[in-house]
């Protein structure tokens, strides 16, 4: 009886603690935004929330081409911003988004990394085809645009040797900095500006490029009725905006 | 019809088998591993004289407690090329665990091992002391009284155990990812592939792969509950 009136307490308590969450104080809204963005965006959300307190941002970071699913399957995101075109048009040619909305926001370079203490003696792209370079991560190109981009790069330099025992493919571009940042692989495409947030840990080899440049699009959801959605898009063009993006690597679009 | 199933053989069925033999050979591995550390853990704590053992018990169970991601931290720290035991390894047999496919085993082994421990406690717990004592008794050593008296007695309760942590195994995900990563034919398992084919939206592959797991898993259910009913001393 003593066991049945604690689990009961428990219960009553868990139910006090749900409801007075349920009437939200400020409007909130949903920001799915490329892993590339983590850091940058969450310094953004910081600063916009103190410059606009009636609007709180919930960030959602992954995999461009995983967000782009999630919303596909009814995820109620009010702001979707990808690290490549590709994605953002496909999210256009499906209605999720509302295509007047869609606007660059910043820009971005990819570079070859390895980890800070590699004894391999690396100088360039050239030398990821010796033996002694046994794993290279890079995103999975299905999914994640630094990936499709570090396989552009890979095929305009003639390297892109087809499904290897050498390539790891990351589920997005931060999984990826993980793994070199561990030294996990012996090198790695990343951003410029996910190298720049692992800082010493990894050693740049070069610019690493492909033909397409890493534009970054930002769209309003087809379905987001939220006023603090356009808001948070006209913050993120805004001079504000862009600077807080600047300190993070990302250039003008 | 004869024009969809070699489109069905070759788009679906056919590189569905990479990741479902995977599967089967990290599973089984792991519920190897997971089986001879469990029936000696699980043996070791039910002994009363094992000082410390509801401690032990607590740190043997932590594996089906702890969320898996925290379980592959603390395998990709301990395991990774710079960790302690990884360092180790890779020096010693040029061994390395990431993302191999011995990696997701030992990631699976480790979060199925609590089932069989467990299992293998309460069954050994069981076993009438008596019968212990009268084995002693008439001299056989301790090792004799185990293969001979405790394990025949405490078998199915270990065997349920195994049953469990090899559908746990199938099944292991977070981990796995984390240590192993999802690697198409060495380390993509078919819950990873599962994962991976939603996330590029290959929805035909996602659904058979899901269907394919579940028949999977119903065929080894059915096959453990006779396998059980089977066994003698019921």
């Amino acid at each position: 009886m003593r066991k049945l009136k604690l689990v009961l307490g428990a219960l009553a308590l868990t139910l006090l603690l749900i409801v007075p969450a349920a009437p939200a104080q400020a409007a909130e809204i949903i920001v799915s935004a490329a892993g590339s963005l983590t850091n940058a965006f969450d310094a953004v959300k910081r600063n916009f929330e103190a410059a606009y307190p009636g609007v709180s941002v919930v960030t959602n970071y992954g995999a461009s081409g995983a967000l782009l699913k999630q919303m596909e399957s009814g995820a109620p995101v009010d702001v979707f911003a990808s690290a490549d075109q590709k994605t953002m048009d496909e999210a256009v040619a499906k209605g999720l988004v509302d295509r007047a909305t869609r606007r660059d926001f910043a820009r971005n370079s990819m570079v070859l990394v390895i980890p800070a203490d590699s004894k391999l003696n690396l100088k360039s792209a050239q030398d990821l085809a010796r033996p002694s370079v046994a794993r290279i991560a890079l995103g999975n190109p299905d999914v994640v645009p630094a990936g499709r981009y570090a396989k552009e790069f890979l095929e305009l330099s003639g390297q892109w040797v087809g499904p290897t025992q050498k390539y790891i493919f990351g589920n997005n571009v931060r999984q990826v900095l993980d793994y070199v940042t561990r030294g996990e692989v012996d090198a790695a495409f990343v951003f410029a500006t996910d190298a720049m947030q692992a800082g010493a840990k990894v050693r740049v080899l070069q610019a690493a490029d492909g033909k397409t440049p890493a534009l970054y699009p930002v769209a309003i959801s087809a379905t987001s009725k939220k006023p603090g959605a356009k808001v948070f898009v006209d913050y993120l063009q805004s001079a504000e905006g862009q600077r807080i993006l600047s300190t993070f690597g990302f250039k003008k679009p | 019809m004869p024009e969809i199933l070699p489109d069905f053989l070759n788009g679906l069925l056919l590189p569905a088998l990479v990741p479902l033999g995977l599967t089967f050979k990290v599973a089984l591995t792991a519920t190897a591993g997971a089986c001879v550390l469990g029936l000696g853990a699980g043996y070791a704590l039910s002994r009363r004289s094992l000082p410390g053992r509801e401690l032990l018990d607590a740190v043997c169970t932590l594996p089906l407690v702890l969320p898996p991601t925290v379980i592959g931290y603390y395998l990709l720290v301990l395991f990774g090329r710079r960790g302690v035991l990884g360092q180790w390894l890779q020096e010693t047999f040029g061994v390395s665990l990431v993302f191999t496919w011995q990696g997701a085993a030992l990631a699976a082994c480790v979060v199925a091992f609590p089932l069989v421990c467990k299992a293998a406690r309460t069954a050994f717990e069981g076993v009438d002391a008596n019968l212990e004592f009268a084995a002693r008794s008439l001299g056989a050593g301790e090792g004799s009284v185990f293969v001979r008296v405790s394990l025949p007695l405490a078998w199915r309760g270990v065997l349920a155990g195994t049953m469990l942590a090899l559908a746990r195994a199938m099944g292991e995900f977070g981990a796995t990812l984390m240590l192993a990563g999802s690697l198409p034919g060495r380390t993509q398992t078919l819950s990873l592939a599962v994962y991976e084919a939603v996330q590029a939206g290959r929805d035909n592959e996602a659904l058979f792969l899901v269907l394919l797991t579940s028949l999977v898993c119903i065929l080894l259910l059915l096959a453990s509950g006779k396998f059980l009913k089977l066994s003698p001393n019921t």
